[in-house]
């Protein structure tokens, strides 16, 4: 009995040492770690899961960017990422998780979904976003906050791809193979759609997918009966590659139009590039340009990470030069709240123009949407080429 | 034609499936437990064949023998570690570890193998059969896949029908107590299931993958839910019944597809069976068996 009490009084003993110990090292962080010197940028992405490529190629472009600018002095910053496992609700989690470590300006969230969740969050914590990736219109609508670095929000891309087939009279017949439980693909086929009829374009054929399906033969067989030439696939690269290969075994060899996401696809370790010889597809980066800056940060990224760096990288990469670029301008230092900096990279982003690997003379309205230039690729013999 | 196309890509998925839920249901049968690490074994099978063939060059038939010897080995350990200190405990404790060991296989391999998806070689090549003036096209990976799913079942039904292994697998099915008092060594027995279950699920994974060729950590999950669902469709525990219900499930889940919509098949496969089962509580081939109270 005695020694029981006895226990039960050493830890709570302990428990409260804990505690106290767990209270002062939370408030010793906040207070004095570099507070006064870096800016504290944090983010939120899948860093594992089956969205994890796109998280960590976030990451990592932003990490480069952020040694870059430390490396020279001036503007500090100190960069954390947190998983949301492309979950909202895990999102939030990580999202409180920054800001319990003092973020003072944010990188939003990667995929769409988890970033509806957190620019909400950020819109009422009067905390600034610039997210690299996450395009649903959704994210950014009636925040004044939430900025967006992808290019182009996928509304206007699908309709871009649909100018651009009919401008350069690509396909007769058209075809469109869309995953319909994702926004981003979605949003795009809508988009397309609505320009195509707007255009004269010929749809012939739509088919659907959802997650976890592997199996296109029923959705290519429906594209090849209606005699579809030309397919347009509004979609990231992994369907993407099953359709390719699915289609080619099936003898079916239509033009393909593929949109940002398809981006990737040749860094597959394994993929046959003569699968997708003659793939189409907008897009603002492409690893292989001769652009210096460009070829740098690529140098870089394979040096660091051992693969070619996709537009994600990029994106997040650009995400923090425009936030030096904003701080500079803006006169910021790092003992502001986070609500100074929110009201002074409102006023920066509106007015500002940006060059970076993904684009030229970037220009952001007060929705918070960037307006940048899409370049139409095509694939050849393994690499992009440009069409135009 | 477009429908013996669907018919014949329905068949080839079921097949694949039916692989699979031999997997499933020979470990049901026997050891009478749910191992949903199977679709997980499947991954690594997958993947070990992926870096014999695409990154040490070796040919395709030393790849797919590779995988069958790691996935062995790992479903034996997997079931030394994890499943044989719960023998005595109750069933759905055995559940939630295998859901444990599941998640436990996939972010291993995301750690070792990073989540970037890889292409799968193709082990059968690329060619096709055209049939009927080329209306009718069979690509030689469903001609292979079909084959070797026959070739499985027929040899499981022989195996565990005449040879010594099998009987004890099949009196351990019955009644392991019983079993025991025969002589028969239970816990190696388990083991032996474990072993077929895991080299059979490195074939399902080189086949899953030679027809969709896209490996990526979680490449198992999907195809272990439906072929569970296959071997509960067909009566789980028999071993022909695992055949039919992933044979039927891969057409059902095409022609739904094809005929009725592309997003709803999922539901229509699950609805046949909700009604199979409200029909035939045991599955199509299951044995009814009245519990002893």
């Amino acid at each position: 009995m005695k020694h029981t009490t006895m226990k039960k009084m050493i830890a709570f003993a302990l428990a409260t040492v804990m505690l106290v110990a767990l209270c002062s090292c939370g408030g010793g962080n906040g207070g004095e770690s570099a507070a006064s010197e870096a800016f504290k940028l944090g983010g939120t992405g899948p860093l594992t899961g089956g969205a994890a490529i796109y998280g960590n190629a976030a990451k990592n472009g932003a990490q480069i960017a952020v040694d870059e600018i430390n490396a020279e002095g001036g503007i500090q910053f100190e960069l954390k990422y947190e998983d949301d496992a492309h979950d909202a609700e895990k999102a939030v989690n990580a999202y409180n998780a920054l800001k319990d470590w003092g973020m003072q300006i944010s990188l939003g969230s990667v995929t769409s979904a988890p970033a509806n969740a957190t620019s909400a969050e950020g819109f009422a914590d009067r905390i600034f976003s610039l997210t690299p990736s996450a395009s649903a219109p959704t994210v950014i609508e009636g925040k004044d906050n939430m900025f967006q670095m992808c290019f182009l929000d996928y509304p206007t891309q699908g309709g871009a791809s649909a100018q651009y087939i009919s401008d350069m009279a690509l396909g007769e017949k058209i075809g469109i193979i869309w995953k319909n439980d994702e926004d981003y693909s979605t949003g795009l086929r809508n988009s397309f759609v609505d320009k195509a009829a707007e255009l004269g374009l010929n749809v012939v054929a739509e088919s659907t997918f959802t997650e976890g399906n592997n199996d296109f033969s029923v959705q290519l067989t429906e594209m090849q009966n209606a005699g579809a030439d030309l397919v347009f696939l509004p979609m990231y690269y992994q369907p993407a590659s099953l359709i390719f290969s699915q289609a080619n075994a099936m003898g079916y060899a239509p033009k393909w139009f593929g949109v940002d996401g398809m981006d990737g696809i040749l860094t597959m370790e394994g993929f046959d590039p003569t699968l997708a010889e003659g793939v189409m597809l907008l897009t603002p980066f492409n690893a292989d340009s001769t652009d210096e800056a460009t070829q740098a940060f690529v140098a870089k990224y394979q040096e660091l990470y051992n693969e070619i760096p996709n537009q994600f990288a990029a994106d997040a990469y650009d995400c923090v030069y425009a936030y030096k670029q904003a701080l500079e301008a803006a006169g910021a230092t790092p003992d502001m709240t986070a609500e100074q900096l929110n009201d002074l990279m409102i006023e920066q982003f509106t007015s500002m123009s940006f060059d970076g690997l993904t684009g030229t003379g970037m220009t952001w309205d007060s929705t918070g949407a960037v307006s940048k230039s899409a370049h139409g690729m095509v694939i050849q013999d393994g690499a992009y080429v440009g069409l135009d | 034609m477009t429908f013996l196309n669907y018919l014949l890509s329905g068949i080839s998925l079921g097949s694949i499936y039916a692989i699979i839920a031999l997997g499933y249901t020979m470990v049901y049968g026997i050891a009478k437990m749910l191992n949903f690490a199977h679709g997980d074994v499947i991954m690594v099978g997958s993947y070990i064949c992926f870096f014999a063939v695409s990154r040490f060059g070796l040919p395709p038939v030393v790849g797919v023998l590779a995988a069958m010897a790691v996935c062995t080995v790992l479903g034996i350990l997997v079931e030394r570690l994890a499943y044989k200190p719960l023998r005595a405990a109750p069933s759905l404790a055995v559940l939630i570890t295998a859901i444990g060991v599941s998640y436990f296989l996939q972010n291993g391999a995301q750690l070792l193998w990073t989540p970037n998806p890889k292409v799968f070689p193709s082990i059968v090549g690329n060619g096709r059969l055209a049939l009927f003036g080329g209306q009718l096209t069979v690509s030689h990976v469903t001609l292979v896949t079909i084959a070797s799913c026959v070739v499985i079942m027929i040899a499981l039904t022989l195996f565990t029908g005449h040879t010594k292994m099998g009987k004890a697998m099949r009196a351990c099915s019955e009644d392991k107590g019983a079993a025991q008092l025969m002589g028969i060594n239970v816990n190696s027995t388990i083991s032996v299931t474990f072993a077929i279950g895991s080299g059979l699920a490195a074939v399902a994974g080189v086949l899953l993958c030679s027809a969709y060729p896209n490996l990526v950590p979680t490449t198992g999950s999907m195809p272990g839910i439906k072929a569970f669902t296959a071997a509960v469709f067909g009566g789980i525990g028999s071993i022909p019944g695992a055949m039919l219900g992933g044979i039927l499930l891969g057409v059902i889940e095409i022609f739904a597809k094809a005929y009725i919509s592309t997003q709803l098949s999922d539901a229509v496969v699950f609805a046949v069976l909700i009604f199979v089962l409200l029909v035939k509580p045991a599955g199509l081939l299951g044995k009814k068996i009245s519990e002893k109270v």
